[in-house]
């Protein structure tokens, strides 16, 4: 490889069946310009150590796979380039879920969250052969929260979340509001029961962790409070 | 048992699998679900990860909601992009269903952008025209730029509320035959998982088995597509009998970021955009000045090349630009959101005042494991089927593409055979007694993932593939010939036998990525060498397998399907046969635009 620069790079590395606990390893990797943090990891794994271990599938910011705390923030590792970041870039998984390996996590209750609030779209069955009727207006009331990609950054980076791990989290209450301000939705009032029982929206402290995390730009704590608005304001 | 496996095996008995989780997976898993079949799903990531949910600029219906529209000018558009090879069966079904396929979209919940009375909205798309070619035509229904962000999510949404089962971050590594393998008249009984999170095997068994596992882009350098992408269920069905058929015809997607391959969607043009050589010239006029920069992609890429060969591409070098400043912040912002991200990141470009370097990128299999209509597994060029096995989406071949995929095709043909493979499986399921016992089917791929694992030396396969995806590049890229194609040929044969040393470090048993990538690595052998071999044997050019030595479409020898089988123990790929294309409206003709 025709480069003369390189990066630190300090990933955290646990192996549940050699591990009592995480640990960390420093490899100096060779970068080329236009680099992402996803590539100096895959750069590693090829060129030093093929156990280490992260998830990776679209690379370029669509599928969520790859989310990791960088540099002390959540962020995309395909997302994110490296001449961002400077001489050392440290890599650790989503904080608060279960490390399964290195910098796998284990996202099982984080999608479980996700179905807990009904994300599908409810509505009694539309007469004729067209499709229902809606205005831009209206697709527009949403369309900040249908960007998500679940990637996790954000419920991951929430305080409120580390501090109680039930609390249903920013990403879930980001796609309940985008069927909840859905004009062609029926099932509002559901949602909104499920997010103000004790681990639903009042959990949020408006820390804005999660917007800053989001890889997508949703503004996420707008979201939240638009939720809890139409909790407070309902019959 | 150590070495990326333990020794337990679990048995799950089911009726139906499907295997992967993108449109066409999740739209099937809905139909059998529907019909109350027990059936599990296994993706090797999660459902939301898939990479239909990277589609970009919309999926056509001629829904006529913004201007005059019919369905056969769909079927007309999809046959001549395809330059005749489609079969015209296939493509009246793709462009028919398209229409009640996104209705039922919307229904489920799907946000398209809409008109100002409120319908889905439309906006044209390379090679989709009005009246049989006279002129672009509104016809791409969309969400922003993120169409296929929408269909995925709001599919697996459906798949929740209908209560399917998932098997997240399962990889199927094997298929299970009774009675011998496709070619032997054999049947599909079911596929062997591995758990990534702790390396157990599982058996599943099931009357019918759906590939739906994607293409194979990542045997290419510069590939739009996920490091996922890497032939699974192409090479699998390989593996057991099943040929491949119309594996030369690879489309390269003329506007990928340079280097690196990410899309920037035929959105860009359809709402505009030029592309613009070194002079500043919108070179499309020297080569379709009807649809200029809304040509078929296989004319764009091959256009590219030709102004970087004369020396017109940026600077001098092997790009051109995509210019989409003078359709104003607005436009830009509003329906080109994504892309405009894409060109800020990993480009440092503002597209809203400069002019963004694009390359062609690997992007899309026409070709694939054969089906009929109904997306059943063909065994042979005289339709014999295989029993129990169905694939549809990028895995597959009806073949609605022919030579040449045009844009937003690849959604319409997961939604509309994805919705077929789920009916047509239902009724299998609900006539055919279970296959026998599978006790023992995961044997064979145990043994060849510890040979992977406790080889105490050998290569790593990170070297084979970077080998193998810069010779893809190299020889088998946009304009081929016999040398670039004959030495493909025998270099890929020697990656083969390379292979057969690759070692793997990681030993461990949990998320083994190290272990399933070289399992991977060997499915993209596979498919390079069936596009390589089919390439080679195809003396002609059509639609994206364009031959310097063959410059013309040659419809006496070759208006026909390449089909080609493995080779028998490791020996290189030789059988091939061809089958006819099905003409039903269309005669075939030039193909100018």
């Amino acid at each position: 490889m025709a480069t003369a620069s390189t990066v630190e790079l300090k990933i955290q590395r646990f192996d549940p069946e050699r591990d009592n606990e995480p640990h960390w390893q420093t490899l100096t990797v060779p970068v080329e310009p236009m680099d992402r943090v996803l590539d100096v990891l895959t750069r590693a794994k090829e060129l030093f150590d093929g156990s280490i271990t992260f998830r990776r599938s679209c690379a370029h910011g669509v599928c969520g796979s790859d989310a990791l705390l960088i540099n002390g923030r959540n962020r995309l590792a395909c997302k994110l380039r490296v001449e961002q970041l400077g001489k050392t870039i440290t890599v650790a998984p989503l904080p608060g879920l279960p490390i399964v390996k290195d910098l796998v996590v284990d996202m099982d209750g984080f999608f479980e969250k996700y179905r807990s609030v009904q994300p599908y779209l409810v509505a009694a069955p539309v007469e004729g052969s067209g499709e229902r009727l809606q205005s831009q207006e209206q697709r527009d009331r949403f369309d900040d929260t249908t960007k998500c990609i679940l990637c996790a950054a954000c419920t991951t980076s929430c305080p409120s979340f580390w501090a109680e791990p039930e609390y249903v989290g920013p990403a879930a209450i980001v796609n309940a509001h985008r069927f909840i301000f859905d004009s062609r939705d029926e099932n509002a009032a559901a949602r909104l029961d499920i997010l103000s029982d004790e681990d639903g929206v009042w959990r949020c402290r408006t820390t804005f962790n999660c917007v800053e995390a989001c890889p997508r730009g949703i503004n996420i704590t707008k979201a939240i409070l638009e939720v809890s608005s139409a909790i407070s304001t309902r019959e | 048992m150590s070495a990326g496996l333990r020794a337990d095996t679990t048995h799950i008995d089911v009726d139906a699998i499907v295997v992967g989780a993108g449109g066409a997976g999740l739209w099937a898993a809905l139909e059998l679900a529907r019909e109350g079949i027990p059936t599990a799903v296994l993706t090797k990531l999660y459902p939301t990860r898939s990479h239909t949910g990277a589609a970009q600029g919309g999926v056509c219906a001629a829904l006529g909601n913004v201007e005059e529209d019919h369905w056969e000018w769909h079927m007309f558009d999809t046959i001549k992009g395809g330059d005749y090879l489609a079969d015209q069966d296939a493509a009246e079904v793709l462009a028919r269903e398209a229409i009640p396929a996104v209705i039922e979209l919307e229904r489920m919940g799907l946000p398209f952008n809409r008109t100002p009375d409120g319908k889905i909205d439309q906006r044209r798309f390379g090679g989709h025209t009005r009246n049989y070619g006279e002129g672009p035509v509104r016809r791409s229904c969309y969400a922003a730029d993120r169409t296929g962000h929408m269909i995925l999510q709001t599919l697996y949404q459906q798949c929740i509320k209908a209560g399917v089962k998932f098997y997240d971050e399962y990889h199927v590594v094997d298929l299970v035959f009774e009675g011998g393998e496709a070619n032997e008249g054999g049947r599909c009984s079911g596929v062997v998982g591995y758990k990534i999170s702790d390396g157990t095997m599982h058996v599943l068994r099931a009357k019918a088995v759906l590939l739906a596992t994607g293409g194979y882009g990542r045997a290419w350098r510069v590939t739009s597509n996920a490091h996922s992408l890497t032939g699974d269920g192409m090479s699998l069905a390989w593996r057991h009998g099943v040929p491949l058929q119309d594996m030369e015809f690879y489309q390269f997607h003329p506007t990928g970021i340079v280097g690196i391959g990410i899309l920037l969607s035929e959105a860009a043009r359809g709402e505009g955009g030029y592309l613009l050589n070194n002079d500043g010239k919108r070179f499309m006029e020297t080569y379709a000045p009807k649809l200029m920069e809304l040509a078929p992609r296989d004319m764009i890429s091959r256009a590219i090349y030709q102004e970087v060969r004369e020396g017109r591409g940026i600077g001098g070098k092997d790009f051109i630009h995509l210019d989409v400043r003078h359709l104003g912040r607005k436009v830009i912002e509003e329906k080109l959101p994504d892309i405009t991200d894409f060109a800020r990141v990993y480009q440092g470009v503002e597209p809203i005042s400069e002019p963004v370097p694009v390359q062609p990128t690997a992007h899309y299999a026409m070709g694939g494991v054969p089906t009929n209509l109904e997306t059943e597994v063909l065994a042979d060029a005289r339709g014999n089927v295989v029993p129990g096995l169905f694939a549809a989406g990028e895995v597959a071949c009806v073949s609605v593409h022919g030579a040449n995929r045009l844009g937003t095709n690849s959604l319409v043909d997961l939604l509309v055979f994805g919705k077929r493979a789920g009916i047509r499986m239902a009724q299998i399921c609900k006539s055919t007694p279970k296959p026998g016992s599978v006790q023992g089917a995961e044997r064979a791929v145990r043994d060849e993932l510890l040979a992977l694992s406790t080889r105490p030396s050998g290569v790593r396969p990170a070297e084979i593939r970077r080998e193998l995806a810069a010779l893809m590049m190299d020889n088998v890229g946009v304009y081929r010939d016999e040398a670039l194609l004959g030495a493909a040929v025998t270099g890929i044969a020697k990656l083969k036998g390379e292979y057969a040393n690759v070692r793997v470090e990681d030993t461990g048993s949990v998320f083994n990525t190290d272990l399933l990538e070289a399992r991977e690595l060997g499915y993209l052998l596979d498919t390079a060498e069936a596009t390589a071999v089919s390439a080679y044997a195809r003396k002609e050019s059509r639609g994206a397998h364009s031959r310097e030595d063959f410059p013309e479409r040659d419809d006496a020898k070759f208006l026909a399907h390449t089909l080609v089988w493995r080779g028998a123990a490791g020996a290189p790929a030789s059988k091939i046969d061809y089958k006819p294309v099905t003409i039903t409206k269309f005669e075939p003709k030039p193909r100018v635009y």
